[in-house]
């Protein structure tokens, strides 16, 4: 039912950092120690012709990875092509390519 | 007529001048107004980018500068100019005719209480990172000892970049101090999880973005691009820091043993009081104003003052003692010139 008054609850948005479980993250970073490496620069998502259509941005991956939000990254990387563009342009030299298949592996839903 | 050089200020600026001018045949007088020397070098532990120890490089320059006349415990009472040289009449009764004078002043340290939503001076485990290079050198400050460290945070640009703080300038120094004092502390607790927050990463000098990257990959530094807007206390005695994750533009919020706020350099508290003396410009961030900002840095507007270091802005200690020398160079062509 709407609200008659002009406003409703919706639930914090807040990140709250104690509460985000850095286990897999940490496991990812044995596998992939660039993983740690990005300086959230854009140009992945820039390029990724993935991104335009579906918002797919290994930026934002990354970035839902280290704030808990594994579920966000995880619906965004099923739409990446493997393409490997993204690795072309990471100025920091990550192996984004194969930086995704490793976060498939550890964090794949069963 | 004698050619009297008083370098005013014993820090790394004015022992590098005073080693410069001993070495070109010159006897400098240095006045520092504390009891040792050495200015702010001598309360660092390690230097940026390869963790050189900060008594290294201030024991190698006292031992250089022994010949110099040193008057501790001692500052500028008066000065005033004369006809080719100034009068300066030193707190401890003496007084000097000089050709030339180097001011070499320095910088202060932000106080940190000015910012009061950071807590500092209010709660027991937000220190600056002044008070954390303390405590790496005499390992007793009960703000750090006082328990267990699983989480701490560092706190980019406080007292800088900030109007409201009357500091619009960058202090430089200090997103390369957070990310050395990150690392150094991850060393020591390598369980505890590190963040800092910044609103941007300046690392303009030589390997400083290597070490950077070190603190990302290596050391699992967790860097958070927003500017802490508050900090609380909560009743375990841990501080609740909250920023705004800017990448997700998202709320954050982290608990965390302790707080380190990365105070900026503003300028020497006696800048004012001491251009006052001889109607030096001041310039618009309150440092000593040089008479050319691109390339007479080390000059001021007057004939025969010279500045060196950190007096004159923020900077590092290779481009203060890069800069002593320059000054020492243009104290002796002033001198034959003369
Ligand atoms: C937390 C922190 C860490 C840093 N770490 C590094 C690092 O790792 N590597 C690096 O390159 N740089 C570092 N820096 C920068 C470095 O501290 C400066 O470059 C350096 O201190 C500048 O030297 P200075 O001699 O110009 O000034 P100061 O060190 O400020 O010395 C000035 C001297 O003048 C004296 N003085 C002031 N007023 C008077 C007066 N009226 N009369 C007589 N004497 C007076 C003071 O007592 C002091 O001894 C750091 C800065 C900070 C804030
Ligand atoms: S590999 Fe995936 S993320 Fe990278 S550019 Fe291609 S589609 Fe985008
Ligand atoms: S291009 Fe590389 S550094 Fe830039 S955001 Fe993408 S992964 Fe990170
Ligand atoms: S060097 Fe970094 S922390 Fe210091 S004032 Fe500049 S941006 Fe802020």
């Amino acid at each position: 039912m709407d609200n008659i008054f002009g406003f409703k609850l919706s639930p914090s948005s807040t990140i709250d950092m104690d509460k985000v479980d850095f286990t897999l993250f940490d496991k990812l970073h044995e596998l992939e120690p660039d993983a740690w490496k990005c300086m959230a620069c854009g140009s992945c998502s820039a390029t990724c012709p993935a991104g335009t259509f579906s918002g797919m941005s290994l930026r934002k991956v990354l970035h839902c990875l280290q704030r808990g939000k594994q579920k966000e990254a995880v619906n965004m990387l099923r739409c990446c092509m493997l393409c490997g563009k993204c690795s072309i342009v990471c100025p920091r030299g990550i192996n984004t390519r194969h930086l995704i298949l490793s976060i498939c592996k550890l964090y794949k839903e069963d | 007529m004698k050619q009297n050089i008083v370098i005013v200020g014993g820090g790394i600026a004015g022992l590098e001048a005073a080693k410069r001018l001993l070495r070109l045949g010159y006897r400098p007088i240095i006045v520092e107004k504390q009891d040792r020397l050495g200015g702010h070098v001598a309360q660092w532990h390690c230097l940026f980018p390869d963790m050189t120890p900060a008594g290294e490089v201030v024991s190698g320059l006292i031992r250089d500068t022994a010949e110099a006349n040193i008057f501790l415990e001692t500052e500028i009472s008066f000065m005033n100019r004369l006809r080719d040289g100034y009068n300066i009449m030193l707190s401890n009764g003496i007084s000097v005719i000089a050709r030339a004078v180097l001011f070499t002043t320095g910088f202060s340290l932000f106080d940190a209480a000015k910012k009061e939503e950071y807590g500092y001076g209010v709660y027991d485990r937000v220190i600056t990172n002044g008070d954390l290079e303390h405590w790496f050198n005499t390992g007793s400050d009960k703000r750090v000892d006082g328990g267990e460290i699983r989480a701490m945070g560092f706190v980019h640009c406080v007292g800088s970049r900030d109007e409201k703080a009357r500091n619009s300038q960058c202090s430089k120094v200090c997103c390369i101090t957070a990310v050395k004092q990150a690392i150094e502390m991850k060393k020591k607790f390598p369980d505890a999880a590190v963040y800092c927050f910044y609103m941007d990463l300046r690392m303009f000098g030589k390997k400083f973005e290597d070490f950077y990257i070190s603190a990302q990959r290596d050391y699992g530094i967790r860097f958070i691009r927003g500017r802490v807007s508050e900090v609380s206390e909560d009743i375990d005695g841990r501080v609740v820091v909250k920023a705004e994750d800017t990448l997700a533009g998202k709320p954050v919020k982290v608990k965390l043993d302790l707080l380190v706020l990365m105070s900026g350099m503003v300028c020497g508290r006696d800048t004012e009081s001491l251009a006052s003396m001889l109607r030096l410009p001041v310039d618009t961030d309150g440092f000593f104003k040089s008479r050319n900002n691109v390339s007479a840095v080390v000059q001021s507007p007057l004939e025969g003052i010279f500045y060196a270091g950190a007096c004159t802005g923020p900077k590092t200690i290779p481009e203060t003692l890069a800069e002593a020398d320059t000054a020492a160079l243009e104290i002796v062509s002033f001198l034959y010139r003369s």
